[in-house]
């Protein structure tokens, strides 16, 4: 209804083609390929998701969360101390649902921070949800790790399969609709945007608890593939850096780049964990230096200019 | 005790900042379908009254009343679906947005209905201030003048009752000046918003608006008619004086 049929935001009629195509291959995937490949594009699917929800609420406003870990954990969490009451896919819903609530707390009191405190925050917040879970497990329960319930690749693939599709879908259509408009004016200029009669608090607050609960679905899907758990596991901090390394590395204001640069840094990081673990780190960093330093827009970015530049040639030419 | 056709009014608004008071008991009225005038040197604490008008500073005493309501310390965007729009001294666009996508932000958000129709309003005013042939072109690609224009554009489309337009001609040319001057023209007479509007050109202001203020180290020392105004010694010693020989 809102729709803003600008031209630029006219919907490629391939992009539905192509996505269902996509997902489609994708369903059928498991019953042709090893189950080696299976649980590899399960870890691709986890890391586009965060990454997606991470860039739909920091890409257009500018707000750089670093708490994706303490979203993820949580739902890590809920899967270790929900798994043995209730469905798997339950199980998964009230990982998204509790990181929800927790996202709308950490929103009310952190999205009054600009800039750089904001991002600090937010670290800082996940880093002491760390430590309380490690305080309470030690303290509390009388031990650092947990069991949590197994499920089989396949299940776990299926329903990361499912959220994908859902986040995706959802970054889509969130980003051409009037909140992706108000998302972007409050990451340009907020006091004009809330002097044009958006409601920032609550526009922030609501899309950041969103993209939370797709993190917290995707860890209460996780942990049930990892079995052992302890707080270092689940609120690992690099799964907060990661989202924002590979939304940079594709190119920070398309889907399309967060997705390509979500599954090619996975692949690559799985690829280098094998071939070379010693250097595993320091390639990677390498790679990721010399992407910062001369892709600017990212993997896109390159491949528009590339586009453009291809163009300019063949105007030339006649 | 408000007339019934006062739009917005501003009453004894007193503000201060760290001990340096900035503004000291101002009154202000706008009637409905006026232009108002507000003038006075650098620091006189012109662009301080309109970001308590639109709340982004709280009044140390005194009150903000839009139709006799009471609107002192309201939320931003609230007072923007309320009626109460503006643009900024330093310009305030979205510049990764097309210029249609600012307009359009105008227009769905800053209006009570909302969405519906959103889009239609947002070029109608593209085409009042002029600038409807460069509704998808990136803001950060515009010239200043044009911005200014995507500014009162964004700002008109959220239909209001009052707008307020902080120097919409600093750093403008001849020409530019020209434009905006017949824009405020046109919204008044085509959409009978009331407009209340700082500038430096004061020629500008005294040909155009029905009435002036004048604002001096935070006090209004004059109010009236633009001729009543120019004649003033109080503005002229203060103001025009000086005015007139910087120009
Ligand atoms: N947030 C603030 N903190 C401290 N001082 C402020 C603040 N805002 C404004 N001032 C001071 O208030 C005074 C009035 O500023 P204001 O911007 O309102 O003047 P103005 O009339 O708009 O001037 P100009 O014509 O230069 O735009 C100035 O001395 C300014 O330094
Ligand atoms: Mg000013």
């Amino acid at each position: 209804m809102n729709s803003l049929s600008t031209g630029k935001y006219l919907p490629n009629p391939r992009i539905p083609v192509l996505f269902s195509a996509a997902v489609l291959a994708a369903a059928l995937l498991p019953l042709i390929m090893d189950p080696f490949t299976t649980i590899s594009a399960t870890n691709v699917f986890i890391y586009i998701v965060i990454t997606l929800s991470w860039a739909l609420f920091s890409g257009p406003t500018q707000y750089i969360s670093i708490a994706t870990a303490a979203f993820f954990g949580i739902g890590i969490y809920t899967s270790a101390l929900a798994g043995e009451l209730m469905p798997f896919p339950l199980v998964v819903c009230l990982g998204g649902v509790v990181s929800f609530v927790l996202a709308l707390l950490v929103g009310l009191s952190t999205l009054r921070l600009k800039g750089m405190y904001f991002t600090i925050f937010t670290f800082g917040l996940s880093e002491l949800i760390r430590h309380f879970v490690l305080w309470w497990e030690v303290v509390m329960t009388g031990t650092v790790g947990r069991w949590v319930v197994s499920v089989d690749p396949i299940p776990v693939y299926y329903t990361m399969l499912v959220i994908l599709v859902v986040t995706i879908s959802f970054c889509f259509f969130i980003g051409r609709s009037r909140y992706g408009l108000a998302l972007r004016s409050i990451g340009q200029s907020e006091e004009a945007a809330d002097h044009m009669g958006i409601n920032i608090t609550a526009v922030k607050i609501n899309v950041f608890a969103i993209t939370a609960f797709f993190a917290g679905a995707t860890g209460s899907t996780m942990a049930t593939r990892w079995t052992y758990i302890d707080p270092s596991i689940a609120f690992n901090p690099l799964f907060s850096f990661m989202p924002v390394l590979m939304a940079i590395f594709g190119g920070i204001g398309s889907i399309t780049g967060q997705i390509i640069g979500a599954a090619v840094l996975t692949l690559l990081a799985d690829l280098l964990l094998t071939e070379f673990p010693y250097y595993y780190m320091l390639i990677y960093g390498i790679i990721l230096v010399v992407v910062i330093l001369f892709l600017p827009g990212g993997i896109v970015g390159l491949w528009d200019s590339m586009k453009k530049r291809r163009r300019t040639e063949t105007n030339e030419n006649t | 005790m408000s007339h019934s056709d006062t739009l917005l009014r501003v009453d004894k608004i007193s503000i201060s900042f760290g001990g340096l008071a900035v503004l000291t008991d101002v009154n202000l009225k706008v009637d409905e379908g006026e232009l108002v005038g507000l003038i006075g040197p650098n620091g006189a604490g012109k662009s301080t009254l309109f970001n308590v008008i639109s709340s982004i500073y709280k009044p140390d005493t005194g009150d903000v009343f839009l139709k006799g309501k009471k609107i002192t310390g309201i939320a931003p965007h609230k007072l923007c679906r309320m009626g109460i729009s503006r643009t900024y001294q330093l310009v305030k666009t979205f510049n990764k947005m097309t210029a249609l996508e600012n307009v359009m932000v105008g227009a769905i958000y800053g209006h009570k209905h909302g969405g519906s129709d959103a889009k239609t309003r947002a070029i109608d005013a593209m085409s009042l201030v002029g600038i409807e042939d460069k509704q998808n072109i990136l803001v950060s690609h515009l010239t200043l003048s044009d911005r200014r224009l995507v500014e009162v554009a964004r700002s008109l489309a959220s239909s209001p009752l009052v707008t307020l337009l902080d120097e919409p001609m600093a750093g403008l040319n001849v020409s530019e000046i020209k434009t905006l001057l017949t824009v405020i023209k046109r919204a008044r007479e085509e959409r009978k918003i009331s407009i209340l509007w700082v500038e430096h050109k004061v020629d500008a202001i005294f040909r155009t608006c029905d009435r002036v203020a004048v604002l001096n180290y935070g006090a209004k020392i004059a109010d009236g008619k633009p001729e009543e105004i120019a004649k003033d010694s109080k503005v002229i010693e203060a103001y025009l004086g000086e005015s007139l020989t910087r120009n």
